[in-house]
């Protein structure tokens, strides 16, 4: 049997920063990730992020990622595993994980749970013909692999990823035939769609895709307009050639680990489905168990990182650990993510949080 | 609609648009940031302050032109390539739009691009002019295209040896 102080599952943006929160606390920290890179979702990251300079604002996920780990690397009470697949959690408060061919059986005294999302996909006829990608596949073909999916791609979904993407493939030299919005308007930042829009990508808002076609793989789609209820127009079909299409309609919070240890859930539509009640230190409703990212509610990077030390802080907290700015590093991460989801962007999460705080 | 089409309408533009006089005065920022989102490196980049200081992080940025020297530090630090220079007074006949350039190849000084417009269709020629590279953000190279005074106000992006990156 493993024992450590924290266990912390999932190295993204929040585990990472847990990590380091708890660590400089002085906590022993174990922190596993299936994966075999760290950084969860960063690594894909071409882009600049928003935020604050704190939050590390007009720097590339990627980059961040290594800032976050060369951190990590720094402390000695932190093992990292990267392999290490957690796949249970039991009611002795034991979880287990499979790591480079082995099982193992993990005593912690705190959690956080940093899993954090899995993408939606979109029932429509054809939806199984190769071809048909969900966005974080694409990004991890194309950004970490360095393989394209295709030669022409068509977009469903202009939530932020569904924008980032398409900048992304247009930067890797794939077409962009268009992208397809079942809302009225457009979901993610404006300024993302502006710089796609002037690479010549047409937005189609109140569209959505009737269905896929091709012979053994994805040829083309069909889309067309819905009104304004959201019903499907005849006659407005449009025939879009290409042979990817890529699902980017949200993602939903990966929660398995909180249900099996029996934390309270609720149904939040606005945080991407079902998610976990928690406190102002992100603890659930089962004690010891801490949560961060988007495993609690699906945002932006800068908050799951903002989450993670909040998560991390407390957590080495409630075990006796201290550091001497305690009080001023947790309410600088509670100002910065209420700074984060101050603003008309913010509204969803906002309401969706309300539902949630114990 | 921008939110509908993602292209600011012509009164959005007009909002962040210097004055006719200010225009012809030299080079200077053009911040094409119409929602309020949590972002601020525009103002923690300016070395002019000619950015006004955010309240509150979602706050719009407000450019005080008459502090901007169209230096275009912001234009490679704004994580959305939203900011633009343009500089009316670069000569008799031709206009200068410096603008976030993020693709490959990187376009070589004297070539002669397509300028695009906010939609991406070819608004006319440009012949770049220099390529600047600021210091942390090396991977947004700064494009300084001129192109004739007419197009100033809409060439928002280039196209490089006929390289089409959509439809």
């Amino acid at each position: 049997m493993l024992k450590t102080d924290i266990a912390i599952i999932g190295a993204g943006p929040a585990g990472l920063n847990a990590a380091i929160s708890a660590a400089a606390m002085g906590a022993k920290v174990l922190l596993l990730d299936r994966d075999d890179r760290a950084g969860g979702q960063l690594i894909k990251q071409t882009h600049k992020f928003f935020g604050s300079r704190e939050l590390h604002a007009s720097l590339r996920g990627i980059d961040i990622a290594s800032l976050l780990l060369a951190r990590v690397r720094e402390f000695d009470n932190i093992d990292f595993r990267l392999g290490a697949t957690v796949l249970g959690y039991y009611e002795d408060g034991v979880i287990t994980a499979e790591y480079r061919g082995n099982f193992l059986k993990i005593k912690a005294d705190r959690y956080v749970i940093a899993t954090g999302a899995s993408e939606k996909i979109l029932p429509f006829p054809n939806n199984d013909l190769p071809g048909v990608y969900g966005a974080g596949a694409v990004q991890t073909l194309t950004n970490v692999y360095g393989v394209l999916p295709g030669k022409r791609v068509i977009m469903v979904g202009s939530g932020n990823i569904g924008l980032i993407v398409s900048y992304q493939l247009l930067q890797a030299g794939v077409q962009v035939a268009g992208i397809v919005e079942a809302a009225p308007g457009i979901g993610g930042y404006l300024v993302h769609a502006a710089k796609i829009r002037r690479a010549g990508v047409p937005i189609y808002t109140s569209h959505t895709i009737k269905e896929a076609y091709g012979d053994s793989s994805v040829q083309g789609a069909v889309i067309w307009q819905l009104d304004e209820k959201w019903q499907p127009l005849n006659g407005t079909e449009k025939d879009i050639e290409a042979d990817v299409i890529c699902i980017a309609v949200g993602l939903t919070p990966l929660t398995e680990l909180l249900w099996q240890a029996g934390c309270q859930m609720k149904y939040v539509p606005q945080l991407g489905g079902h998610v976990n009640l928690r406190d102002e230190n992100l603890m659930t409703s089962v004690p010891g168990i801490y949560v961060a990212g988007d495993v609690s509610g699906v945002e932006e990077a800068s908050a799951a990182m903002l989450e993670g030390k909040l998560a991390g802080l407390a957590a080495a907290k409630s075990l006796g650990y201290s550091i001497e700015n305690y009080d001023e590093l947790w309410q600088q991460a509670i100002s910065q993510l209420d700074g984060l989801r101050s603003g008309p962007a913010g509204e969803k999460i906002r309401s969706g949080l309300k539902m949630l705080v114990r | 609609m921008l939110t509908k089409t993602g292209v600011p309408t012509a009164q959005e533009l007009d909002r962040v648009t210097p004055t006719r006089h200010r225009l012809e005065q030299g080079p200077v920022a053009i911040i094409e940031c119409f929602q309020q989102i949590p972002c601020n490196p525009c103002f923690l980049s300016c070395k002019q302050g000619a950015i006004q200081e955010f309240s509150d992080i979602n706050d719009l940025p407000v450019l005080d032109d008459s502090k901007c020297t169209g230096c275009g530090i912001c234009i490679a630090n704004c994580p959305g390539l939203a900011i633009f220079v343009v500089d009316y007074s670069y000569s008799p006949d031709e206009g200068l739009v410096k603008l976030p350039y993020e693709f490959l190849p990187v376009p070589e000084i004297d070539a002669q691009v397509d300028a695009l417009d906010r939609e991406g269709r070819i608004a006319g020629k440009g012949r770049v002019v220099k390529v600047q590279r600021f210091k942390g953000q090396e991977r947004t190279p700064v494009v300084w295209l001129a192109v004739p005074k007419d197009l100033v106000m809409s060439v928002r992006n280039i196209k490089v040896g006929g390289q089409s990156h959509a439809r």
